[in-house]
């Protein structure tokens, strides 16, 4: 230990970070793992459609694939805005 | 029973071709009958790193294309008589290689009496990547504590437990986690992920840690296994990883810092 060592302590512990991002990424990533290849490009293509009615952010359509015993259920959510900011749609 | 493993990783750079070279010296030592083959065609790397480049004659492609039988494209090691290697071929293209060709390949082999099959993966998780996992019987997947390496393999562990034979027949194949250039010393300060932190992400227990050495680069550079010297941290780190591979079981070293003593401390070690 330094007396100068104050000075590094802006690197401190990035492994946390890393470990944090990484987590939340996997997460991510192995849920949709085994969903077919079509998802993302449906995704983006629904996201297209509805933006031509309504102002929705990129991120407002949801596409996922969920497991439900031997059923899989396309799950399709689209998150609305209020009302005064899809008013120029 | 011949058993075959994968050395993969998806990322490359993180040291699959050294991991290959020193687990089938560390096998062939350890008395088993061992071939290493170099699935990264047109990139071959692992003759090298073997230190056979120069008695490459017949290569990987010839055999799947019938130019060669198995037993005149195996190179047999100079240290250990019961150690081949089959070398990727280094001028086609990687299209020469197909699932009916590697499996034909296997099969003479296997035929050979060999006990152990290592096949060094390319990087990426394209055909060459697929064709050297597909009929493993077990997984070194290699990872560096670092964040793309993590990711990387944690895609990999996804098509070992879905794009695999034995995954096709209701099976698993065996994963093993091989944690390389570990620091334990930038691991303390924070700066690098730990064996426990990886562990934890990816789901799976390592089954050795290699740490950062010198001697690594220069093992490549001379063409012998670092397993081979065994006064080196990452040898010896290699040895107790085939020990483990081979159902023994022991305890980890070199992943603490070591505590310096007081001359080292003043005079540098």
């Amino acid at each position: 230990m330094g007396i100068f060592d104050f000075l590094s302590t802006r690197n401190k512990n990035t492994a946390s970070v890393a470990k944090d991002r990484l987590r939340i990424l996997i997460q991510q990533e192995r849920s949709m793992r085994g969903a077919p290849d079509y998802l993302p490009l449906l995704q983006r293509e629904l996201l297209e459609v509805i933006r031509k009615y309504v102002n929705v952010d990129v991120d407002a359509v949801k596409v996922d694939l969920i497991k439900d015993g031997d059923n899989e259920v396309l799950d399709i959510s689209v998150a609305l805005p209020e009302k005064a900011a899809a008013a120029n749609g | 029973m011949t058993e075959i493993i994968v050395v993969t990783s998806g990322k490359g750079g993180v040291g699959k071709t050294t991991t290959s070279a020193s687990l089938a010296c560390g096998l062939a030592k350890a008395g088993k009958k061992t071939a290493v083959i170099d699935f990264d065609v047109g990139l071959r790397n692992l003759d090298l790193i073997m230190g056979c480049e120069r008695r490459v004659v017949y290569d990987f492609v010839n055999v799947v294309l019938g130019e060669a039988s198995i037993k005149q494209a195996l190179i047999k090691d100079k240290r250990f008589e019961n150690l081949y290697v089959l070398a990727a071929s280094q001028t086609r293209d990687k299209d020469a290689l197909n699932k009916e060709g590697v499996e034909k390949v296997l099969k003479d082999i296997a035929a050979e009496g060999f006990d152990f099959i290592v096949c060094d993966s390319p990087a990426g998780i394209e055909k060459g990547a697929f064709l050297a996992m597909y009929f493993a019987d077990r997984a070194v997947v290699v990872v560096n504590p670092e964040v793309s390496s993590v990711r990387d393999s944690d895609r990999i562990l996804g098509l070992l437990a879905s794009k695999t034979r034995k995954a096709e027949n209701g099976e698993r194949v065996q994963e093993h986690l091989l944690l390389t250039r570990y620091s334990p010393d930038r691991v303390e300060k924070g700066d690098m992920l730990s064996i426990a932190d990886v562990e934890d992400i990816l789901g799976l227990k390592v089954i050795g840690v290699i740490p950062e050495s010198p001697e690594v680069l220069q093992s490549s550079n001379a063409g012998v296994p670092v397993i081979l010297d065994d006064v080196s941290h990452a040898g010896q780190a290699y040895t107790d990883a085939v020990s483990r591979i081979l159902g023994d079981n022991v305890p980890l070293r070199f992943t603490t810092v070591e505590k310096k003593g007081f001359f080292s401390k003043i005079f540098g070690s």
